[in-house]
């Protein structure tokens, strides 16, 4: 007898796409001043889902004005109410929940089973985290008179749209500021559809404004004049720019930017365990994940016996359309996307490292990479160096617990790092030495609004989440 | 399967076993379980969906699964009767329904179920060995599963003494097992763990490799007189033992959830967990199996919904 | 003949050792009034990356030392300040200060450092946190320091605000190069001979005197500099060179501002914020 999954698609009817949409600017959509249209597509198929607008400079100064006009009654309002938007805002995210989620897979590519388990109730739970702060900003740490900062310039990456959206969001606005966001511009569609929830909100004109775009667009909301925040994540290449372009203004910064996270594996941690968190840490969302395990550091003591192990489990992997709900891999984002994880991929293999790849059949249409890992990588390779953003693991050993924090500690970046291991002196002794911003010991990619999350160094400044995820919108009463 | 693997332990493993000290060593030594890791492991699995077609041909594999079980103070030839009348033919109005594995009673029933499924395929269970506490000495646990085989019993559901467990006299209870195994001669044995006893995802894995070690046919999470019984993350740790054990031995022990698996929706879950965790090697009854009673009606109502494509009601399916 | 002043010789302070500036040169520093005060070194861009290289082969020892112990040390350092307060106020007179206020900022400078003492060991307390995570996980953040932290303090007060700015930063274990001004030099260097006969670990704070328009630019684009306050760079142009220099690797950056961070604010400046998740279960 065969027992074979059969193909188990989410319906898609719950989901209406407009064929155009404008920008959404004071709380209506309006047609750009000066901008232009782009199609944007679905990864999975190819297939052009609507037309985009492509803000120009009018547009996002229309955007900040209406921040700006918007920003003197919302910051005035008492924090109890605009703690209440907030919560209406996540109560209509809740119950639209399957609707944001399908809609997200149609233009992320990744699998409903994760846009509906992970980032959705991930979104809604971090309006309601932050609903709660907002009339409690004097414990914030900042003195018992915080400020807001103005309007908020706010540019999210196209990996998590709705989920950057909400961590952007919902503290600006509990700290009594407004802002100006600007999706990314491979996903527009799920921004787009917040906006209509602001309406169904009755959140006041001009409090969240959402202008979609490119590079352009992004950075002349950045360089606006009148703007005093700028949150961004994205690349490091990015956010040096951004950076760099706010030098010598008074703009504050927060950055979220990339990551070469090390999964070190010790001989005697939980195996199955341990490999659950690497191929969740790297084939989760395709690895288009900024703290993404990319690098696995295991013991050379258990190396054969757990790449068996891992090597097992990645052959269980699905790969396929994202809409099925028994689909664990999803399509790469994009075309670039796809063309960077290839040449990536390459250089590994002219580099000298050992390619694995799961035998699979890729769809025809659409962007696909197949989960692949790389042995015999030293920490000189470019694949142990460069942030790949895809489903591409670089596996590298160590000897000793010191060897293990020096290898991971050996990167630019610093957002984040696995531990795994069962001894817990092991673990405290082994956190505290890695420079990174989260640390996720015997577990791996997990979030919460209370649980603060941004990197050392070169993967970005800020945290996002909890406390100080707030005070990042908020600054001390001036003395004077 | 034991025919193809006789029961010899690679030099690793007979070592483990020359002494207490020895096995407690081994045991402790294998590699630990983080226990939320587990259950989100199981609870992703539980998330797969098995719809059409992958359903009907889940729900018949699970049929043929089944060890249709009752095992009540007030069990009587009658009730076996008609439990070895619903094995054969589970559902009287349509005959393309399989047969279920195995039916499981109480011993001293052994006769009366051989003589009904007489002609069939359908094994007889025994559970054995002062079942279900297991508390009574190793001489009249040993009778029992003696009493079991010659009455017949084509398989033997055996308790460990998890008392001996759990003060880590594991050569105890590794002895007890292998007594039972050479008591139950060519019977199949199921060692029952009783998992909710031992508690700890450590405890299981331990159990696991100790029953297996011993010369268990199969393992099985409960005697269903406890809470909880079966549940999807002791069955994932269960069947890593099993694959681990595989890749050491090359011998293929079964598995065996049994207690609190009622519905069609349970039972698809078990049957993702071993496809994705031991393949489709391990989906045939002779390597897994399902302890349940009520799981059968569910699974025939749910099959008549398929097939006819409206609901069904319990007066569509005949009681036990 | 024994009236001959016998005249200090002003050099940097790099890894613990008062050292010439690798280039040689020399500043000639005047009092307010125009008389020659001394010669005294003036750092170049090789001193910068010495000092570089000193701040980073401290930073683990230091930021692994124990709060307490950082606590100590800092104390330590106004308790010698204190027996040399008079030096510091007749230093600060030289440059221009009235005695009521040379005497003023000194004490202000040596309760500064007795402030940021007690610091130490209450940072993590108040800037940590336990997570309640929706989950099974102890989840907890702490704070930790950046790494290496450039300073380029304010002239003016120039003892306080070199005080304020280092004991900002290495109170919670980040090392520290400082630019001071040629104006603060004889302070600076003397607040080094402070540090270095207290227990402040060679190499966790470095005083460059010399002009900040020459150094900060190699400072503010060094790779392995994590932090830079720019509190003391007036000139607008200067001020957006060395931001876009920081931003090369992402430097947390300081500007000035009439309302500087103040308190534990500016203690937070140079401080990360690690999150732990652990999951809990039998």
């Amino acid at each position: 007898m065969v027992f074979q999954y059969a193909p188990a698609p989410e319906s898609t009817k719950i989901v209406k796409i407009d064929s155009s949409y404008g920008l959404f600017i004071n709380g209506k959509f309006v047609k750009s001043k000066d901008g232009s249209q782009y199609k944007t597509i679905n990864p999975a198929t190819e297939e052009v889902l609507s037309e985009i607008t492509l803000a120009g400079k009018k547009d996002v100064d229309l955007a900040v004005k209406a921040a700006r006009s918007a920003y003197q009654k919302w910051s005035k309002l008492p924090g109890s109410v605009r703690g209440k938007y907030l919560y209406r805002i996540a109560r209509i995210l809740q119950e639209r929940s399957r609707e944001f989620a399908v809609l997200e897979t149609i233009n992320n590519g990744k699998p409903i089973r994760e846009s509906r388990d992970v980032d959705m109730p991930l979104v809604a739970a971090h309006f309601f985290h932050y609903a709660g702060w907002a009339d409690k900003l004097e414990h914030a740490g900042l003195g018992p008179k915080p400020q807001s900062l103005g309007v908020a310039a706010q540019i999210i990456p196209w990996n998590f749209p709705m989920l950057m959206l909400s961590w952007k969001i919902a503290p600006a606005l509990a700290a009594g500021n407004t802002v100006v966001l600007k999706p990314a511009e491979t996903t527009p569609l799920t921004a787009l559809l917040f906006a209509e929830v602001c309406q169904q909100a009755d959140l006041p004109p001009g409090v969240v404004n959402i202008i979609t775009g490119a590079g352009e667009t992004g950075a002349a909301l950045v360089n606006h004049p009148n703007i005093d925040k700028v949150a961004f994540t994205g690349s490091t290449e990015v956010g040096r720019l951004i950076a760099s372009s706010v030098a010598g203004t008074k703009k504050k910064v927060t950055l979220e930017l990339g990551g070469k996270a090390a999964n070190i594996v010790f001989d005697d941690a939980a195996l199955d365990q341990a490999v659950e968190g690497i191929v969740n840490g790297i084939f989760f969302n395709q690895g288009h994940v900024c703290c993404a395990g990319s690098r696995l550091l295991v013991q050379e003591s258990i190396k054969d016996e757990f790449l068996d192990l891992l090597y097992e489990r990645v052959q269980t992997l699905r790969l396929g359309d994202p809409l099925d709900k028994n689909t664990d891999v999803g399509a790469i984002n994009s075309a670039a996307q796809l063309a960077k994880i290839q040449e990536l991929t390459q250089s590994g293999e002219q580099e000298g490292a050992d390619r694995w790849s799961l035998k699979c059949d890729l769809p025809e249409k659409g962007f696909w990479f197949a989960p692949t890992v790389f042995t015999n990588v030293t920490q000189a390779h470019r694949i142990a160096r460069e942030e790949i953003f895809g489903p591409v693991l670089s596996v590298l050993t160590f000897r000793t617990p010191q060897e293990a924090i020096e290898k991971a500690n050996n990167t630019p970046f610093g957002l984040s790092a696995g531990i795994w291991t069962e001894k817990g002196s092991r673990i405290l002794e082994v956190a505290n030495n890695l420079r990174a911003g989260v640390v996720w010991a015997n577990t791996f990619n997990k979030f919460d609004p209370t649980s603060p999350f941004g990197g050392y160094k070169e993967s970005g400044y800020g945290r996002e989440g909890g406390r100080v995820g707030l005070a990042a919108y908020l600054k001390s009463e001036n003395k004077k | 399967m034991l025919k193809d693997h006789p029961l010899v332990l690679p030099e690793l493993l007979t070592e483990a076993t020359n002494s207490a000290s020895a096995l407690k060593k081994f045991l402790h030594g294998l590699s630990q379980v983080d226990k939320v890791g587990a259950d989100a492991r199981a609870a992703m699995l539980a998330t797969r969906s098995i719809k059409t077609s992958a359903k009907l041909e889940g729900i018949d594999l699970a049929i043929t699964m089944i060890d249709l079980t009752t095992l009540e103070g007030s069990d009587t030839r009658g009730k076996v009767k008609t439990l070895c009348a619903k094995a054969r033919r589970p559902d009287p109005l349509d005959p393309t329904v399989p047969s279920t594995a195995a039916v499981c009673v109480y011993g001293d029933l052994v006769p009366f179920a051989k003589l009904e499924l007489a002609d069939s395929d359908i094994k007889v269970a025994a559970v054995a060995t002062a079942f279900p506490s297991g508390r009574a000495s190793k001489e009249v646990r040993v009778q029992d599963v003696r009493e079991a085989v010659a009455n017949g019993a084509d398989e033997i559901d055996m308790v460990i003494d998890r008392g001996a467990f759990l003060e880590g006299r594991y050569l105890e209870v590794y002895d007890d097992i292998q007594r039972v195994k050479a008591a139950s001669g060519t019977a199949h044995l199921k060692v029952i763990l009783e998992t909710g006893e031992l508690k700890t995802y450590d405890n299981v894995k331990r159990a696991s490799w100790l029953a297996m070690l011993a010369g268990a046919d199969f393992i099985k999470t409960s005697t269903g007189k406890i809470s909880p019984a079966a549940t999807l993350p002791v069955t994932l740790v269960m069947l890593q033992c099993i694959r681990d054990f595989h890749k050491a031995t090359l011998r293929k022990i079964g598995m065996k959830p049994a207690g609190g698996i009622k519905t069609t929706k349970d039972a698809m879950k078990y049957l993702v967990l071993v496809k994705e965790t031991l393949g489709d090697a391990w989906l045939t009854p002779t390597l897994f199996r399902l302890g349940a009673s009520s799981l059968l009606n569910d699974l025939l109502m749910q099959r008549q919904r398929m097939k006819s494509g409206h609901y069904s009601g319990p007066d569509y399916v005949s009681i036990d | 003949m024994s009236d001959l002043t016998v005249m200090r010789t002003h050099k940097l302070f790099i890894g613990g050792a008062f050292v010439r500036s690798e280039s040689g040169r020399t500043f000639v520093l005047n009092s307010a009034k125009g008389t020659f005060v001394a010669n005294v070194a003036l750092a170049s861009r090789k001193d910068a990356r010495d000092a570089v290289l000193s701040a980073r082969s401290a930073f683990e020892k230091w930021s692994g030392a124990t709060a307490y112990n950082r606590g100590q040390v800092l104390y330590r350092v106004a308790e010698i300040m204190q027996g040399r307060k008079d030096q510091f106020v007749e230093e600060l007179i030289l440059m221009g200060s009235s005695k009521r206020d040379a005497t003023k900022e000194v004490e202000q400078a040596i309760d500064q450092w007795v402030w940021y003492a007690g610091w130490s060991d209450k940072l993590a307390m108040v800037n940590g946190s336990a997570n309640p995570v929706a989950g099974n996980f102890f989840n907890f953040s702490v704070p930790e320091p950046t790494g290496i932290v450039a300073i380029i303090p304010t002239v003016t007060p120039s003892l306080y605000a070199l005080v304020d700015s280092v004991a900002a930063a290495i109170v919670s274990g980040n090392s520290s190069i400082v630019i001071a001004a040629k104006k603060s030099s004889l302070v600076a260097l003397s607040l080094a001979e402070c540090l270095a006969t207290s227990d402040v670990p060679p190499g966790v704070v470095n005083i460059l005197t010399g002009d900040a328009a020459e150094i900060a630019p190699w400072l503010a684009s060094h790779s392995d500099v994590n932090a830079i306050d720019l509190s003391g760079i007036s000139k607008k142009d200067l001020l957006i060179e060395l931001e876009k220099a920081a931003a090369e690797n992402l430097k947390r950056v300081l500007r000035p501002d009439k309302n500087l961070p103040q308190g534990l604010n500016r203690i937070n400046l140079w401080l990360e914020t690690k999150t732990v998740w652990h999951p809990r279960g039998y």
